[in-house]
């Protein structure tokens, strides 16, 4: 659309700015004073320079959490985007599946965080939860409270319960508003099941795709109550992701100086990466 | 093949379902039975726990005040990004391409790094342990989501309906209010549920801004693991009772949701 060039514009865009400003301005700058700072208590502060950056990133327990959430993220990502994509080909188009199937796969997605840390909590327990009763009975040696392997195992399954119903309802959205004539077009060359999907769907679901990373990349980079109610971060520290290990930092042992660091070092990763997405969304809706 | 495509979609509903499913066979069961057996439906059939969380005001408030911040949150959000998304829709103006993407920004902003900041902040303005503190903390991630919706709606619409308004004789309040507004309702309405949605599922800031006056039905569930041990059946009660507020909306917009995902900007 050609839009007019319109300076009165900003007026409209005052209470947003006013009330956005106020929420992420000033924490943001209180959370730059406190990275350059030694605090003792009583408002002293005393100047620190980069000390706290150079202390955060040279530090092994930041290495670990980082390496912790990107393979989390990546991991959550190579599973939910394929099987979003594949629930999404085989819901139904039309009937009344179609609200039945909505309804349900978005239920996950209203419930608080908390309680499905607290569900998937009592889910999994070995001695009287179904999951963890199950997987015992089958054989397997499964506790997620104490073993590294089996709380990430859990922590995973949970989310992909948790999320996948995103990248469903992204990606079946993106496909509804394929024509039917492309579909026409593709059956009268013969086209097979996977060159249909190669060629026609997928490019058709770029955007929404793009979108579900991206959403997906964020939401989870910044995960925090739903592993910290199922696993506390543990057993020890194998499951305590950036936000966990952050407010274990700020609020349990109130380094603020070290945490405030972390929190900048933190937020500029995952702007980095939102922004090079951003960018590469901006450029498909241009061509489209 | 083809045959058997429905499998996959009822699988995953039933995968869905089977933790939901546990939730509420733990609610109808006592404490003891849940710690002492294991059992797929409960022994002994019981309703104490959702008694108790219907009768104990510090349950019970809960509810009420999360879905008092989660109202506000909405309303807030959505009455500011209103015009906001206006203006993104229709004009071009000094630096609406940088405000846009720094919005955007903000929505990715961990809440885990403004939780410290937050509680100081807001402890500072005397709101500490309000509905508005939570309401407006929210408005952090909800605001940027909301301006993103509209903005996808209201570009949609022609502007050519914008200026034969004009041409009638319409003033720009009336035209916006009578004209505008009704024609983009269904984009308003899924603005309005994932406002709802990500409010009503936010913990983090929510716990940290309230105390007891404000305190979300969430934070008052992480009291039955202090007080008496585990009471994992008023655990369970409490958490069925989350998931009805959410179940109620999403019927309400069903016919929606696929549309407002086909924007693609959720």
């Amino acid at each position: 659309m050609n839009k007019t060039i319109n300076q009165k514009a900003w007026y409209f865009v005052i209470p947003v700015f006013v009330l956005v400003a106020f929420n992420a301005a000033i924490p943001l700058m209180t959370v730059v004073n406190y990275s350059f700072q030694e605090t003792f208590g009583n408002n002293v502060f005393a100047w620190e320079g980069t000390r706290w950056f150079k202390q955060i990133l040279l530090s092994e327990r930041f290495h670990a959490s980082l390496g912790r959430q990107f393979a989390f993220t990546f991991i959550i990502l190579l599973i939910q985007i394929p099987l979003g994509i594949a629930i999404a080909l085989t819901m139904p188009k039309k009937g009344w599946g179609v609200p039945v199937c909505l309804i349900l796969m978005s239920m996950p997605l209203l419930i608080p965080w908390n309680v499905v840390g607290a569900m998937w909590n009592i889910f999994a327990l070995p001695d009287i939860g179904f999951l963890g009763y199950s997987l015992n009975a089958m054989g397997f040696d499964y506790n997620f409270t104490q073993q590294p392997g089996d709380a990430w195992f859990t922590t995973i399954l949970m989310d992909v319960w948790h999320w996948t119903s995103l990248v469903v309802l992204l990606s079946y959205a993106g496909l509804n508003s394929i024509q039917p004539a492309y579909y026409q077009a593709a059956e009268i060359d013969g086209a097979s099941r996977w060159a249909t999907f190669r060629y026609i769907e997928l490019p058709k679901m770029k955007k929404v795709l793009t979108l579900a990373i991206l959403l997906r990349f964020m939401d989870s980079f910044m995960i925090y109550t739903e592993p910290f109610v199922l696993t506390g971060g543990g057993p020890g520290n194998t499951t305590a992701f950036l936000s966990i290990d952050l407010v274990k930092m700020a609020l349990g042992q109130f380094d603020l100086g070290p945490a405030a660091a972390m929190s900048l070092i933190y937020f500029f990763i995952v702007l980095l990466v939102c922004w090079v997405f951003y960018n590469l969304m901006m450029k498909n809706e241009a061509q489209s | 093949m083809k045959k058997y495509k429905w499998l996959v979609p009822t699988l995953y509903i039933i995968f869905l379902m089977l933790p939901i499913y546990w939730l509420i066979n733990m609610s109808f069961k006592t404490t003891t039975e849940i710690i002492n057996t294991y059992s797929l439906w409960p022994q002994k059939f019981t309703t104490e726990n959702y008694v108790k969380i219907f009768t104990d005001s510090t349950w019970y408030m809960g509810y009420i005040n999360s879905i008092t911040y989660t109202v506000f949150n909405t309303v807030i959000s959505v009455a500011a990004a209103l015009p906001a998304a206006y203006a993104f829709s229709r004009y071009k103006f000094v630096g609406d391409k940088h405000l846009f993407f720094w919005l955007l920004t903000n929505r990715m902003a961990p809440p885990a790094v403004f939780a410290l900041p937050f509680f100081q902040f807001y402890s500072s303005v005397n709101l500490f342990d309000t509905h508005i503190a939570v309401a407006l903390s929210h408005c952090l991630f909800n605001i940027p989501l909301a301006v993103w919706i509209l903005e996808g709606f209201m570009s949609a619409v022609p502007k050519e309906l914008d200026e034969t308004a004009y041409v009638d004789g319409y003033s720009f309040g009336r035209f916006f209010f009578k004209i505008f507004l009704p024609t983009i309702a269904a984009g308003i309405g899924i603005t309005m549920f994932f406002c709802f949605m990500f409010s009503w599922v936010e913990l983090l800031l929510a716990k940290t801004l309230t105390a007891t006056a404000a305190k979300p039905i969430a934070a008052t569930m992480t009291r039955t693991a202090s007080t008496s041990g585990y009471e994992l059946g008023l655990l369970a009660a409490a958490g069925t009772l989350t998931i009805i507020p959410g179940a109620i909306v999403i019927y309400f917009v069903k016919n929606y949701i696929a549309k407002g995902f086909a924007m693609g900007r959720v």
